[in-house]
């Protein structure tokens, strides 16, 4: 194989930035190959049966039921010294963020991570708070590669066929130095924001708490479901469970329609794969414009309850 | 209780970026630099882990060429105990695995009982320095760290995972790990600590005397990108901009 992505599970399934992962390495061109770790692994690997892949390997192991660094880090590196790919790709999550810099450090090879594209140049990745973009490239035998989320469109897999063949790791109690609890949420609420088909999101141009119900107004009058960034949820105006970004949910919804969200790269990270976008915000340099397809110069403060009472009649 | 905190100086968001004619980065004379701010929660948690145990030593590391010191020092004020400045010669270094083993080399002559670090830096933002240097000195990891309990020589630690859910694991020490922003609220320093962090030591190690100097990965161009989306600019009174959203709505992207 020339290129072994690294698979990940969310809630059950194959994850999104995982499938986008495998899209990513097949416009890298040559063979690829996936791997599925723990419990599920051949869950996830039936997901992905009907996809042009060279083999999915799966492997189990009873201190693997539940993602440790150190387990992961320990089996991924015995499935790269074992198969030799050329380049390990993985999406660009919080747990790769967590245990392949541990692979990059045992194999002493290059781990370049947040690729956004590929180009003729090299890797391209946003640097200096993402106003910059930077090529980046290796001559590195073997590398590591993680794409941030939305580089490529999960949609675009090669349709095909692939083999599952089950391999076998060592893994001792020795190695897991980690003790985990159960993962929890600390307010899940019944909304469902990954899967909603339209979202109205608020951002600090909001201003104040009391505007807050703008949002939740406009979101009724259209059948929306409500989201936020950062800032507005650490004021409290808006729950946890309801953030947008790199800490919070990652959305993909035919409609994105932003009030008062200025773009920073951690909100941009989490929605940029939406179909479409209107943003609305008085700053005509506002970041969340340069992705925008409708780009509303204005207060929101001034515009949402006027297209509120629009929608309404 | 020993902790090392890596601190990286980074030009300040609202900076001036200039591309360099000369080399792959910024031309860094108009720049303005500030402490990395995901770094500073991650010395205001060192603070706050020495003063809960009453003991200890806070240790300041950064890298980079001599203008860094102003980081140290400015960590130095808020309460660390002194600094160990990694030296460079001029330009910046990008490749993460490079950068880990320079600090790896400097951190493995003490004995430190943890290294804290930011989530990741606003310049290259690679985001995996503490975990490569983790794995480098043989210590448990950990990344996004929300909080922190220290228990005799074990750490418990509340993790960010994605989309609103967390975990609590524990591993013992020593260990590396990397603290998720706006966990805490860093302090400022006092008077009485700026005057007094003048006294403190600052021990410079040259960078390139480190390791062998072989360069994993580069950044080869930095450059403005070129967004190809077609956006479409509503620029006009309210009346006339709501109603244009209104058609959009019912008629483009048809969801009304």
């Amino acid at each position: 194989m020339d290129i072994l992505v690294i698979l990940e599970e969310s809630q059950g399934s194959l994850h999104r930035l995982s499938r986008e992962a495998i899209v990513g390495a097949q416009k890298l061109g040559g063979s690829v190959a996936a791997l599925a770790i723990g419990e599920n692994a051949d869950a996830l690997a039936s997901e992905l049966s009907s996809y042009e892949l060279e083999e999915i390997l799966t492997t189990k192991h009873e201190l693997l039921s539940s993602y440790s660094s150190d387990g992961y880090s320990e089996v991924v590196t015995q499935v790269i010294n074992s198969t030799s790919p050329t380049t390990i790709v993985v999406g660009h999550t919080y747990q790769t963020r967590d245990f392949m810099p541990r692979v990059s450090a045992r194999l002493d090879i290059p781990f370049i991570p947040d690729i956004i594209s590929l180009s003729d140049e090299g890797f391209v990745k946003q640097v200096l708070n993402a106003k910059l973009n930077a090529s980046v490239s290796s001559s590195s035998e073997q590398m590591i590669l993680s794409f941030q989320s939305a580089a490529f469109n999960d949609e675009e897999m090669k349709a095909g066929s692939s083999s599952i063949r089950a391999i076998d790791i060592e893994l001792d109690s020795s190695d897991v130095r980690s003790v985990s609890e159960e993962p929890f949420q600390e307010a899940a609420g019944d909304v469902d924001l990954e899967n909603a088909e339209l979202l109205v999101s608020v951002g600090r141009g909001i201003e104040k708490e009391e505007n807050v119900h703008l949002a939740f107004d406009l979101a009724e009058a259209m059948g929306a479901e409500v989201s936020a960034s950062r800032p507005v949820v650490d004021s409290g105006w808006v729950d946890a469970f309801r953030q947008v970004g790199s800490s919070g949910h990652n959305v993909a919804p035919k409609l994105y329609f932003s009030l008062g969200v200025s773009g920073a790269i951690q909100h941009v990270v989490g929605m940029k794969g939406s179909k479409n976008i209107i943003a609305i915000n008085k700053d005509p340099e506002a970041p969340i414009f340069e992705l925008a397809d409708y780009a509303v110069i204005g207060n929101v403060l001034e515009i949402v309850p006027k297209l509120i009472e629009a929608l309404n009649n | 209780m020993k902790i090392a905190v890596l601190v990286k100086q980074v030009p300040g968001s609202e900076s001036v970026l200039p591309i360099s004619e000369g080399r792959p980065w910024i031309n860094e004379e108009p720049v303005t630099f500030v402490m990395n701010p995901p770094d500073n929660f991650a010395l205001e948690e060192a603070l706050l882990i020495k003063e809960r145990k009453e003991e200890g030593e806070v240790v300041v590391v950064s890298m980079g060429p001599n203008r860094v010191q102003k980081v140290i020092r400015e960590g130095l004020a808020k309460g660390a105990d002194r600094g160990i400045h990694i030296e460079e010669d001029g330009s910046i270094e990008t490749d993460p695995l490079l950068i880990a083993k320079r600090f790896a080399a400097v951190l493995k002559e003490e004995d430190f009982d943890l290294i804290l670090t930011g989530l990741q830096s606003d310049d290259t933002g690679m985001g995996q320095t503490g975990v490569l240097i983790g794995e480098m000195l043989g210590m448990p990891t950990a990344t996004l760290a929300i909080e922190t309990d220290i228990q005799d020589d074990r750490i418990r630690l509340k993790r960010e995972l994605e989309s609103g859910w967390f975990q609590w694991i524990q591993f013992p020490l020593p260990a590396s790990v990397s603290i998720q922003s706006g966990l805490n609220t860093p302090r400022y320093p006092s008077l009485k600590g700026i005057m007094g962090a003048k006294k403190k030591e600052i021990k410079t190690v040259l960078g390139s005397e480190l390791d062998n100097g072989r360069r994993s990965q580069s950044i080869d161009k930095i450059y403005v990108s070129q967004t190809s989306k077609q956006t479409e600019v509503i620029d006009s009174d309210v009346d006339v901009a709501v109603q244009r959203i209104v058609e959009i709505l019912r008629s483009e992207i048809k969801v009304i």
